[in-house]
């Protein structure tokens, strides 16, 4: 049996009140050792910052375990879930205090799955934020592979001295790669 | 400032050309002008074909931890009860294959019975209503089945254009069994004259699609001298782990 899929609709301007919780960009307190700020900036296809954007994320562990540990919306400032939401802040930035996420199997390129959501976004958007460094996992990774050579960049975070930078750009000149599923 | 007639007419001749086309779009437009805040924020370049990965096969767990039962009932948030039509939401979450979502969570936020949120932008003159937030979460039972006790949300007006109004809805944030099939969304109810003015219900080109988001009135979920009810069922997109009947409980989880 196969099933014609719900539509999306747009998150809409008023979600502030209601998805954002507590702790909600914390997947670790900031003082955590190993802690660092996976951060950035939402921009619309004037280049203007989105101030009513929303990210979520979901990564695996340092040591690239996947999770399945429930507390993500009552964090106890222990227990490492791995998914994290962000609300944009009046500037378009948003910011998750977390840990790097490992590569899942030997090799792998590691990275965050990442969601968008806005207000004017008819539906949400995938895409991924890899890990920089590792050059030779990033070399070999398929999905990276199969873009075109001067948008792979949109894919990377940057690190810098608060920890990873990742823009996202939902329209325009660097246009973040977003991702279609198969069944999608 | 842009008529409603004006807008009408860009949605209408939208949903002709869709129709010429003969191609079946069975997710909103991203592109879809009458909706103007779209018009800046929705990629141009084809979304990239991925097969998903590790980590987005599978979905964040949530568990009795996270969610109080208490809160998938709206009306018991406050001192007072809500003015408004008190009414109960149910239904089932499954994928595209029919298998019930599980033990995962569902989220809803909508305006109060006049038609305002408690959010700060919200300027509508209309009254907010001190007992009534307008927030409630639950997760899916062993069935995929949610259920929330509410009051109807009234229809409210924005800015898109002159006279602008939304038609009566509850936005509903719902998680699968894989990442890939995390979506937010908003449920209808039947009948809403305003539909067919609605550029948000409409970026959805397709008649029956659209139908998908309207929930249906259910006289066996109303209850006597008590609440209406409505049923809405929601379907993820299929998803491609394989799939584990039913997976054994790992010692972490809160909510055996
Ligand atoms: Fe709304």
């Amino acid at each position: 049996m196969t099933l014609t899929p719900t539509p999306g609709q747009t998150v809409g301007p008023f979600f502030h009140y209601a998805l954002p919780y507590d702790g909600d960009r914390d997947l670790v307190p900031p003082s955590t050792p190993g802690a660092i700020a996976l951060h950035g900036t939402v921009y619309d296809g004037a280049g203007a910052p989105i101030p009513d954007a929303l990210i979520e994320i979901w990564q695996a562990a340092p040591d690239g375990t996947v999770l399945q540990q429930p507390g993500s919306l009552r964090r106890d400032g222990w227990t490492f879930t791995g998914f994290g939401r962000a609300s944009t802040r009046r500037d378009g930035t948003y910011a998750f205090s977390t840990l790097v996420p490992g590569p899942t199997e030997d090799g792998a390129a590691a990275f965050f799955a990442v969601t968008v959501f806005a207000r004017g976004l008819t539906n949400r958007l995938f895409t991924r934020a890899y890990v920089p460094g590792d050059e030779a996992a990033l070399a070999a990774d398929r999905l990276l592979a199969s873009v075109e050579e001067d948008r792979r960049s949109t894919l990377l975070a940057v690190a810098d001295a608060y920890g990873l930078r990742f823009d996202i750009r939902l329209q325009g000149e660097d246009e973040t790669v977003f991702l279609r599923f198969p069944g999608h | 400032m842009t008529s409603q007639a004006d807008i009408t007419a860009e949605i209408t001749a939208i949903e002709a050309d869709y129709q010429r086309s003969g191609v079946e779009e069975t997710q909103p437009r991203r592109d879809y002008p009458p909706y103007r805040s779209s018009i800046l924020r929705h990629p141009t370049k084809d979304l990239h074909h991925a097969d998903p990965e590790t980590i987005e096969l599978w979905a964040p767990c949530f568990g009795h931890r996270d969610v109080d039962p208490l809160e998938a009932d709206l009306t018991i948030q406050h001192s007072g009860e809500p003015i408004g039509e008190r009414m109960v939401v149910t239904g089932r979450v499954v994928d595209g294959e029919g298998r019930p979502v599980r033990h995962q969570l569902v989220e809803i936020w909508q305006a109060n019975a006049g038609g305002r949120y408690i959010h700060k932008r919200d300027q509508h003159p209309a009254p907010l209503d001190p007992n009534f937030t307008g927030i409630g979460r639950c997760l899916t039972d062993a069935d995929g089945g949610y259920r929330f006790q509410t009051i109807k949300p009234g229809p409210y007006p924005w800015k898109n254009h002159h006279n602008a109004w939304r038609p009566a809805h509850i936005h509903f944030s719902l998680f699968g069994t894989e990442f890939t099939q995390r979506m937010v969304t908003q449920m209808y109810f039947p009948g809403d004259p305003l539909f067919a003015l609605d550029p948000i219900y409409q970026t959805v080109t397709d008649a029956k699609a659209r139908e998908r988001l309207v929930a249906t009135y259910d006289h066996d979920v109303t209850s006597h001298e008590w609440a209406t009810g409505y049923r809405w069922d929601i379907v993820l997109t299929g998803s491609h782990r394989t799939y584990m009947e039913p997976q054994p409980a790992s010692t972490d989880r809160d909510d055996a």
